[in-house]
């Protein structure tokens, strides 16, 4: 990372490169701060945040209760699995000119691409979560009388919610990348990715192009830091288990 | 009125674990079960708890055929520490199978915390089980069935990790339950002086495929007392014949498995 901006400082300040092409590091991170005082680029970064957040919102409330259906009843995730193998394999980004399509270039558009890529991170991670379900924790509700759903969501749910949580985790990687990406190939409209595809339209915007892409890694990262954070906190119980720690 | 009649059980491998087994429990006994390790004690007590269906026979409480799970239905797993909760508190896990007798939040927790302190774990509550040792979650284990207030309780090897002083304890406060009355309870363990120290009857199981090899009636007075009642001929002529049916039991087993080989 550090060599990466000397090497992008010493190229740019050297002039070996067209300074249009590749403006010294030091030029990108005050131009990045800079935008962080500009009205309009943080409407834009609100725009992405919201599709972001919404579309995410939106994949866990499907993709849990989907999880664990069909983890837990054997006959629906026979019966879905050929849908499911079928669908899995398209990379959503092939999806944004259908999307585009079908939706137009607005959220609803970017939201219903961000759920579909995020979808199958959290579907998946519940499914194999609850495979991983000790079956003595289930036998115990169910000596103690509670039935077949009580006993999927006390037992089985917060079993799997480790799980979950890892899913969620990259799942909100995917839905930046979708929100941005979409935005970026439709090319008009608001948000992180339409600040970064005009500024590529004009002479010169080299420097905005590289301050929005520090704008959407350093989301990234903050993003990624909080959900782990978040996920150690509530899970201290697994990490203790499987630490073996007491 | 617990009946278990001729009870067999064969796992999916092929391997018959219980063969032909029968019972009957009155209302209110508490009835050890002992035998050689692999005999059929675990298979046994999870037919009981409704959680396999054996291949053959029945389970009848109160005249009417088992179907399932019995209600009023408490269980100390020999496996007690992958039957705790860990995203729960020990007081929370001792209180969870109260929300199946309809009590408020506050009951639950009242009736968790006294179940706890009747174990020895006042101060554990606010815990989680992976933070205690292997005898205290075992405690645990034993304080959520009696929480419960079952009809029946089935106990498999539930003091295995104790050590010798909170063992006793805790056979005391089995024996105490007991005599409050209106449980009937079935104690699985591999301690010979236990099984006839809190029986009201020992039966004894021998192994491959797990039969019933001898039923024994224990006949000593009540309030039974750890020093003066082990001391008693009755308790030690008894503690001999369990000793050797064990034994025997055993080599039934070691003899049909070198014959078999
Ligand atoms: N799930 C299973 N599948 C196949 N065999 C089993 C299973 N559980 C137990 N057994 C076998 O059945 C026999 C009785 O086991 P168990 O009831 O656990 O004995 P005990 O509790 O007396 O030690 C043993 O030989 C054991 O290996
Ligand atoms: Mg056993």
């Amino acid at each position: 990372m550090a060599a990466l901006f000397a090497a992008s400082e010493l190229l740019g300040r050297a002039e070996i490169v067209d300074r249009s092409y590749l403006p010294p590091a030091s030029s990108v991170v005050t131009r990045a701060i800079e935008l962080a005082g500009d009205t309009l680029f943080l409407q834009y970064l609100a725009d992405t945040m919201t599709a972001w957040a919404v579309g995410l919102g939106l994949a866990i409330a499907v993709a849990v209760p989907l999880g664990l259906l069909l983890g837990s009843v054997p006959a629906v995730n026979a019966a879905t699995r050929a849908i499911v193998e079928f669908l899995r394999p398209i990379p959503s980004v092939a999806l944004i000119p259908l999307a585009g399509l079908l939706l137009g270039s607005g959220t609803e558009m970017k939201v219903a691409l961000i759920v579909y890529a995020s979808t199958w991170p959290i579907l998946f991670n519940t499914m194999y979560g609850l495979a991983e379900v000790d079956p003595a924790g289930k036998d115990t509700l169910r000596v103690f009388g509670f039935g077949r759903l009580e006993i999927l969501l006390r037992v089985s749910l917060p079993s799997a919610a480790p799980f979950i949580a890892t899913g969620i985790r990259l799942a909100a990687a995917i839905a930046l990348i979708l929100a941005v990406g979409t935005e970026i190939i439709s090319g008009f409209g608001e948000g992180l990715g339409i600040f970064i595809a005009q500024a590529y339209s004009v002479p010169d915007g080299a420097r905005d192009v590289l301050a929005g892409t520090v704008w959407a890694g350093t989301l990234g990262l903050v993003i990624d830091a909080a959900l782990g954070g978040a996920q150690r906190r509530m899970f201290h119980w697994h990490h203790a288990r499987q630490g073996g720690t007491t | 009125m617990l009946e278990i009649q001729n009870l067999t059980h064969t796992y999916a491998d092929g391997h018959t674990a219980i063969k032909d087994i029968n019972l009957t429990v009155q209302d209110g006994q508490l009835v050890s079960i002992v035998g050689p390790s692999g005999c059929g004690k675990s298979t046994l007590l999870r037919c009981i708890a409704g959680l396999i269906r054996p291949a053959e026979g029945r389970i009848v409480l109160d005249g009417t055929p088992a179907d399932g799970v019995p209600d009023n239905l408490a269980v100390v797993f020999q496996d007690y520490s992958r039957s705790l909760f860990p995203w729960l508190t020990v007081r929370d896990n001792v209180a969870l199978p109260l929300k199946q007798r309809g009590m408020s939040k506050a009951q639950r927790r009242e009736a968790a915390m006294e179940a706890l302190e009747s174990v020895g774990l006042a101060d554990a509550g606010s815990k989680y089980p992976w933070q205690l040792s292997g005898g205290m979650q075992q405690r645990v284990s034993i304080a959520r069935a009696l929480a419960y207030r079952p009809s029946l309780l089935l106990m498999d090897e539930p003091f295995g990790s104790l050590d010798a002083q909170t063992r006793e304890d805790l056979e005391d406060l089995t024996l105490k339950v007991r005599g409050d009355g209106g449980m009937t309870i079935l104690l699985v363990t591999h301690d010979i002086d236990e099984s006839v120290y809190v029986g009201d009857r020992v039966v004894v199981l021998g192994a491959s495929p797990g039969h019933v090899r001898a039923d024994l009636t224990v006949d000593l007075p009540e309030p039974r007392d750890q020093i003066s009642t082990r001391e008693l001929p009755e308790f030690v002529r008894l503690r001999a014949e369990v000793g050797r049916l064990v034994r025997g039991a055993g080599e039934t087993a070691e003899q049909a498995a070198t014959a078999a080989t």
